[in-house]
């Protein structure tokens, strides 16, 4: 069964949880022996995107230095028979080079996304 | 158990937070209500759907004391949807994500609910005749 995952709410709760929960779950389901991809559009076209920091953040004295690494989390999603793609409209509206991305992941045109989603069993979108 | 359809629902928002909740429980409900066989994997805030400790209070702003007020408890809507499967003979399995339960400390919720993982999910899903993903925002 082909499966894709669709990530559109990006930056959800991220610090709090250190990654990008849907992100983690997509690997969890590959590694549980899902065929799984992942879409990525809105604001999270800019998870493949190099450069990214997250600088510590202190709340009542409490400093959080581990920050989530998303573009991290990305890289070692894509591969192993898994595709990252990222919709073209969503990166070019927000201004990311894609040179900025990283080489694996595909940029896809929305108007090509009816195709694209034919070709899975299920679709979820987060 | 019912031998016929099965529905998975991954849910994602905590409760008293989203509209979508209350969605989500009356598409389960209408799903049991046919004899569909269900699955939710409680995933992130959803895991506080069941807790335990849940209480209905009073609503001065209403003029109402709590059994005016009767307020609806997402604990009460789990339990009862376990209950309306059980006459229904239809399988209703709620699994927590264990790891978004204890980030939150929700490991004390009503009886019946299993603690799982994504591999969970994955295997209702594989074996589901569709899955219904209602994320937060």
């Amino acid at each position: 069964m082909k499966h894709l995952n669709i990530v559109s709410s990006a930056y959800r709760a991220t610090i709090e949880e250190q990654d990008d929960t849907v992100v983690w779950v997509t690997h969890c389901l590959r590694n549980a022996g899902a065929d799984i991809d992942m879409l990525l559009c809105g604001a999270a076209v800019n998870y493949p995107a190099a450069g990214q920091q997250v600088a510590p953040v202190t709340i009542g004295g409490r400093t959080q230095k581990h920050g989530p690494d998303v573009h991290e989390q990305i890289r070692t999603f894509v591969g192993n028979g898994s595709k990252v793609m990222a919709v073209r409209e969503d990166l070019d509206e927000r201004g990311i080079d894609h040179r900025r991305l990283l080489q694996e992941v595909q940029v896809i045109d929305r108007k090509a996304l009816p195709s694209l989603l034919k070709n899975y069993d299920r679709v979820w979108h987060w | 158990m019912s031998k016929g359809k099965t529905l998975t629902f991954v849910l994602m928002d905590p409760p008293f937070e989203a509209s979508r909740t209350t969605t989500a429980m009356r598409a389960i409900d209408a799903a049991l209500r046919r004899g569909v066989n269900c699955n939710v994997f409680a995933y992130e805030g959803a895991v506080m759907l069941p807790f335990r400790h849940q209480q209905p209070h009073p609503n001065p702003v209403h003029g109402r004391d709590a059994a005016e007020e009767d307020h609806p408890l997402p604990r009460e809507w789990v339990a009862g949807l376990m209950a309306m499967a059980k006459e229904r003979d239809a399988a209703f399995n709620w699994v927590n994500c264990g790891l978004c339960v204890d980030e939150r400390g929700a490991g004390d919720a009503i009886d019946g609910v299993q603690r799982g993982t994504p591999a969970d999910l994955w295997k209702m899903a594989s074996t589901s005749d569709n899955t219904v993903v209602v994320a937060t925002a």
